[in-house]
């Protein structure tokens, strides 16, 4: 039986949107190989009730462990003695710094092929190939694994949360014992937000604005749009308007900046050089307004306008805050 | 020659000269304290061909000097490069001569040289038009290339380094050379520049400040555009006696082919345009790179009127004549660079020495145009140096004038003499200019004799003409724009680094439009709400700078960048 | 203390990588250069030894690579690293990161470390925590994407970020910890330290000299095993609105997003 054991990251009562991707892909995978998908909780007291909802997203049960919140170590103990004491093939995290430590960890433990910022997996003769993008989203590898099990770490947002109409899954305790490495580390404080900080990285829909924005005043444009997309969404530069100064560092996206990929990458008087496209090729959406009819963006745009936007700015974030309140 | 300001609409560069003062910024009289020194045995700056030469040659006399040896110290040979690695700034055609080699090294085989092998046919075509490429018959002489290897200078700079490392050479990359030391009229070594200056020159966290390197002897073979040259030259009088030094512009791509090419091509003509008043010296080169690929280029006088000239343009648009186009279709292009070239020639020769120190290769002006060679002689150059270097140290003295007596009895100055004159007559023009070389060459430079001067490149009066409406518009596959050919070269540089282009803020909008059309990077711009006539504060994004050199011949003056910042060429 | 520093040599980030076809590795001819997520894990330690709360009685640099890679060596000691240790046999070529972090942590039990310092990802295999996996073999405690660090005299105070902020954790020595670029800007080289840099004492070790089962590692023995590459999916072209009533068009746009669920 080839089951799937799903990480699903949980913080104050709510399960981190990419575990659900997981679980959803685990529930899916899993009924090709003729498995189940099993989702594994860690934490202190983790409610019962949050555990049996992922059966919502697929998941037949749901291993609960206590332990410490927010560590890698002990989530690699569990897994482990879950994969022991089971017959799970694969191992599955949905995109995230803890489940890279995690699934790399575990990795270890078990002496398992490990393959990471996985973009898709497939069922095939019975087993799963993970595909994952390397130099630069330039090109896409393919990659089975030759270990009795197979370790998946999905990029952020690979996996997309899918309700898949079932019941809630049934919970059971599993026991397990920290590892003298794991007894370790202590967690302090945990998620402390730090509201300088542009998280643009994090960001669902990002407003970029480059040269054709015409001064540092037209970010205004770009952060009232923002606003009215609102939820996890924020301001990006490309690096000319960083340099300039009508911006800051933290912001910038290109080749020297940070690299995103986001749902929604809408870029407002943005030429499209290939020193920004690489920071932001990957976005799922991107949307592009520049007076340049022959701006490189328009090449690689999903919808591209050609036009002012000192025009098209204030009016599309009316249109949005109306369609949001409705 | 040189106007004052705008003449009818014509501007000449050279009214505008850069904020720069050579002497005082790059010229350091006082050393530090012997403790904070970094003591050498013979210092050279530049990891290029003649640099390499001359550490290779050194450390082969070296072995049977052992008493040389040992005064010259821990390290006696230190090779300071400013690009990631040796080779990371070289650029060139090339079509060697292998005399170079063949001296430096007399064991090795040339077929274990790192050169693409010798081709054994030459074409030269005089465009008449994108479809009309006229074969010259027989081919001129300075065109033949019977007994040459191709080679990329990139590649063969990295060999180099890797033969003088294994010999015993220190070789520092990522390390500028920012200023040269002159202590009581002696050349005692140089310093390295600063790392961790942030835009505005100011010292950011992790600041490291430059330090002197000291030596008994100190070479300097920076290329085209010698930034510590620039600053001797006038420490020391050296051009009292030469022409000002005048560049060509050369905007190189590699390609992957699907058809070998088996023979040297060179052109003239189209694109550029006979007039005397446009002054368009040039031509391209297109070299086969082995099976698979090609080296191609466009190389332009700098010299020329119209502002809206751009060597990167012209290539682009050379590369849609059918002659080209029935060598690159259905390939791929995997390289890009630019480098200024040193056009002179004889008179534009500075003197070679001063006491402690000498020059080598381009940065001596030791380029021969007429047959587009180079680097054979920036090799002999560092073998010659490396000799009397050893010979002057021997006897303890700083004296080197004997590398200038070398370089006038070999091969360099007997070349460069016989061309002494055949760039000069094209300022008159295409047709006129070509009979005359044409006579020279023909009758090896004795006819018509006499010295033909050389004007500076910022002399020339500068038009913004219609040069521009031929260029193609990038498409991405077989065209390109600037910045995603800067992006292939490698360019890494710190965003916050310092600017090193000495350029003017405020000039005449027909010098800014020379600028921003003349840079192959795309450094100069022209901000949108600029006005047409006028003054123009032009905005220089300098992260892009390649380090061709073509900024200090039009009225700009370019000094080295943080170390390791700039192109990391690899094939060109 | 006793601190390694794990680097590596990958290409120069500014080159253009490459696959090789035939056996799906990268191509890592031309440019290669010290991991620059490894430059600020050797600033940390140097912080540590200079900071002075606790005594640091050397910083070893520890690589596994071919013979190209003595260079990243030398790179770190010229950031001040004491001395270096390069784990260079042709058997362990083509291990993946399981395999790698194995070796690694082999390499290093000879050195007993108190702590283990290492970049968070490397340019090329484009693979992060293998700090994970060291930490795993060695049996001690691991933590990345560390952005502060703070020696007390058995433990560290980690700042690192995580999924919901940032996280500071208390780790007890000796650990693993893998560094983010946030953590400290790198100091430059003097000129000095570079040409010293050859001087220092640099120990090559093959597999047998650090007990590894070569069963474990290399690219046969690999347990993610490549099998193809492929073009990533062609993107459907774009469309494209010109903008003559300002209005309308950005009906169009809000209907595009609708249909996308992005509003």
């Amino acid at each position: 039986m080839a089951n799937i054991l799903v990480y699903a990251l949980h913080y104050e009562g709510a399960i981190n949107k990419n575990s659900l991707g997981a679980v959803s892909e685990g529930a899916k995978l899993a009924a090709e190989l003729g498995g189940e998908a099993h989702a594994i909780l860690l934490g202190e007291n983790v409610p019962q009730d949050l555990a049996a909802s992922l059966g919502r997203y697929g998941a037949k049960k749901a291993l609960v462990a206590e332990g410490p919140e927010g560590l890698a170590q002990p989530l690699v103990d569990a897994m482990a003695a879950a994969i022991e004491g089971g017959d799970y093939s694969y191992a599955l995290f949905g995109g995230g710094l803890l489940g890279f430590e995690i699934g790399a960890g575990l990795a270890a433990r078990l002496g398992a092929g490990v393959v990471m910022e996985v973009t898709n997996v497939r069922a095939e003769n019975g087993e799963l190939i993970a595909e994952r993008p390397i130099l630069g989203d330039s090109a896409i590898s393919e990659i089975k694994y030759r270990s009795p099990v197979g370790i998946i770490i999905g990029r952020l947002n690979a996996f997309e949360a899918r309700e898949s109409g079932e019941g809630e899954a049934a919970v059971e305790q599993l026991s397990f014992e920290l590892s003298p490495q794991a007894q370790q580390a202590t967690m302090l404080t945990r998620g402390e937000q730090r509201g300088a900080d542009v998280d643009i990285e994090g960001a669902d829909i990002l407003v970029a604005g480059g040269r054709g924005l015409g001064k540092p005043e037209g970010f205004q444009l770009a952060e009232d749009l923002a606003k009215a997309f609102g939820g996890n969404s924020a301001v990006a530069a490309t690096r000319a308007v960083v340099d300039a100064g009508w911006y800051p560092y933290a912001a910038q996206i290109g080749q020297t900046g940070k690299t995103v990929a986001p749902k929604l990458y809408l870029a407002a008087g943005i030429s499209g050089a290939i020193q920004h496209k690489v920071g932001m090729q990957s976005s799922e959406n991107i949307v592009a307004i520049n007076k340049d009819a022959n701006a490189p963006i328009f090449e690689f745009s999903d919808l591209g306008i050609v036009g002012d936007l000192n025009k098209i700015l204030p009016k599309l974030t009316e249109a949005v805050k109306a369609k949001k309140g409705s | 020659m040189s106007g004052n300001g705008s003449r009818n609409g014509r501007v000449v560069p050279a009214a505008f000269p850069p904020p720069v003062d050579s002497e005082k910024e790059f010229v350091k009289h006082a050393l530090d304290p012997e403790d904070e020194r970094i003591e050498v045995g013979v210092a050279i700056v530049g990891g290029g061909p003649a640099g390499l030469a001359c550490a290779n040659r050194l450390l082969q006399l070296l072995a049977d000097e052992p008493e040389l040896s040992e005064r010259l110290g821990e390290v006696p040979v230190a090779v300071i490069e400013k690009g990631k690695v040796c080779g990371a700034h070289n650029l060139s055609g090339a079509m060697m001569r292998p005399s170079g080699l063949a001296q430096l090294f007399p064991e090795i085989d040339p077929k274990d040289w790192p050169t693409y092998g010798q081709v054994a046919k030459d074409s030269v075509y005089w465009m008449l038009s994108p479809s009309m490429a006229l074969p010259l018959k027989p081919t001129p002489p300075p065109f033949r290339n019977h007994g040459n290897y191709m080679v990329s200078v990139s590649e063969l700079s990295r060999w180099l380094a890797e033969k003088a490392e294994e010999a015993g050479a220190y070789i520092l990359t990522e390390t500028a050379a920012a200023q040269l030391l002159v202590d009581d009229g002696v050349v005692r070594g140089i310093r390295s520049g600063d790392k961790g200056r942030g835009k505005d020159g100011q010292e950011l966290g992790n600041f490291e400040p430059g330090s002197d390197v000291t030596a008994q002897a100190t070479v300097l073979a920076e290329g085209t555009w010698g930034h510590l040259t620039g600053a001797a030259i006038r420490e020391f009088n050296l051009a009292a006696h030469s022409d000002p030094q005048v560049w060509s512009l050369g905007v190189k791509e590699v390609w992957k082919v699907p058809k070998p090419l088996n023979r040297v091509i060179h052109t003239l003509g189209w694109p550029l345009r006979y007039g005397a008043k446009h002054r368009e010296f040039g031509g391209s080169w297109i070299y086969p790179m082995g099976e698979d690929r090609v080296s191609l280029g466009f190389v332009i006088g700098l010299d020329y009127t119209d502002a809206t000239v751009s060597a990167h343009d012209l290539l682009q648009q050379f590369k849609q004549s059918k002659l080209v186009r029935s060598i690159l279709e259905g390939g791929e292009r995997v390289a890009w660079g630019a480098k200024a070239i040193p056009e002179g020639g004889y008179w534009a020769m500075p003197k070679l020495s001063a006491p402690g120190m000498v020059i080598c290769g381009d940065g001596g002006g030791m380029v021969n145009v007429p047959i587009l060679k180079g680097i054979h002689y920036a090799i002999h150059a560092g073998i010659m140096a490396a000799e009397e270097i050893v010979k002057a140290l021997k006897s303890g003295s700083s004296n080197l004038s004997a590398y200038e007596q070398r370089v006038e009895d070999s091969v360099i100055v007997k070349d460069l003499y016989e061309t002494r004159n055949m760039k000069q007559p094209f300022a008159k023009g295409f047709f006129l200019g070509g009979a005359i070389t044409n006579a020279m060459v023909l009758s090896k430079g004795r006819f018509p004799g006499g010295r033909w001067n050389n004007h500076r490149d910022a002399d020339a009066p500068m038009t913004v003409g219609t040069k521009k409406d031929a260029y193609p518009k990038p498409d991405g596959k077989y065209t390109f724009d600037k910045l995603s050919s800067v992006f292939i070269t490698g360019n890494a540089t710190r965003d916050d680094a310092p600017n090193h282009i000495r350029v003017r803020k405020s000039v005449p909008r027909e010098l800014a439009e020379t600028w921003r059309w003349m840079c192959p990077a795309g450094v100069y711009e022209i901000p949108e709400d600029a006005p047409e006539h006028g003054q123009v504060d032009v905005i220089v994004n300098y992260t892009n700078c390649v380090q061709c050199g073509a900024i200090t011949a039009k009225g700009g003056r370019l000094t080295t960048p943080e170390g390791g910042d700039g192109p990391l060429y690899q094939i060109t | 203390m006793k601190i390694c520093v794990l680097v590596k040599e990958v290409p120069d980030a500014a080159v253009e990588k490459k696959l090789d076809p035939s056996t799906g590795r990268m191509d890592r001819s031309g440019e290669k250069n010290l991991n620059p997520y490894d430059t600020h894990a050797i600033e940390a330690a140097m912080q540590i030894k200079e900071g002075g709360a606790v005594p640091v009685e050397e910083i070893v640099a520890v690589t596994m690579g071919p013979d190209s890679a003595v260079r990243a060596l030398h790179k770190a000691v010229s950031l001040g690293a004491d001395r270096s240790v390069h784990l260079s046999d042709a058997v362990v070529a083509g291990s993946d990161v399981a395999a790698t972090g194995y070796a690694l942590a082999k390499t290093l039990q000879r050195e007993s470390p108190d702590l283990v310092l290492l970049g968070q990802q490397s340019d090329d295999g484009e693979c992060y925590t293998i700090g994970a996996v060291v930490a795993e073999h060695l049996g001690m405690p691991s933590l990345t994407q560390v952005i502060k660090m703070d020696v007390e005299a058995e433990a560290l105070r980690c700042e690192r970020q995580a999924e919901y902020g940032y996280d500071t954790v208390q780790v007890k020595l000796p650990a693993v910890i893998s560094v983010g670029d946030a953590i400290n800007e790198p100091r430059y080289p003097s000129l000095k330290a570079i040409m010293g840099a050859k001087k220092k004492q640099l120990d090559t070790v093959a597999a047998a000299d650090v007990e590894i089962d070569v069963s474990k590692v290399g690219g046969d023995n690999s347990a993610a095993q490549w099998i193809a590459a492929k073009a990533p999916p062609a993107k459907a072209a774009g469309e494209i609105i010109e903008d003559e009533d300002t209005g309308e068009t950005v009906e169009r746009i809000v209907a595009w997003l609708d249909e996308r669920k992005l509003i």
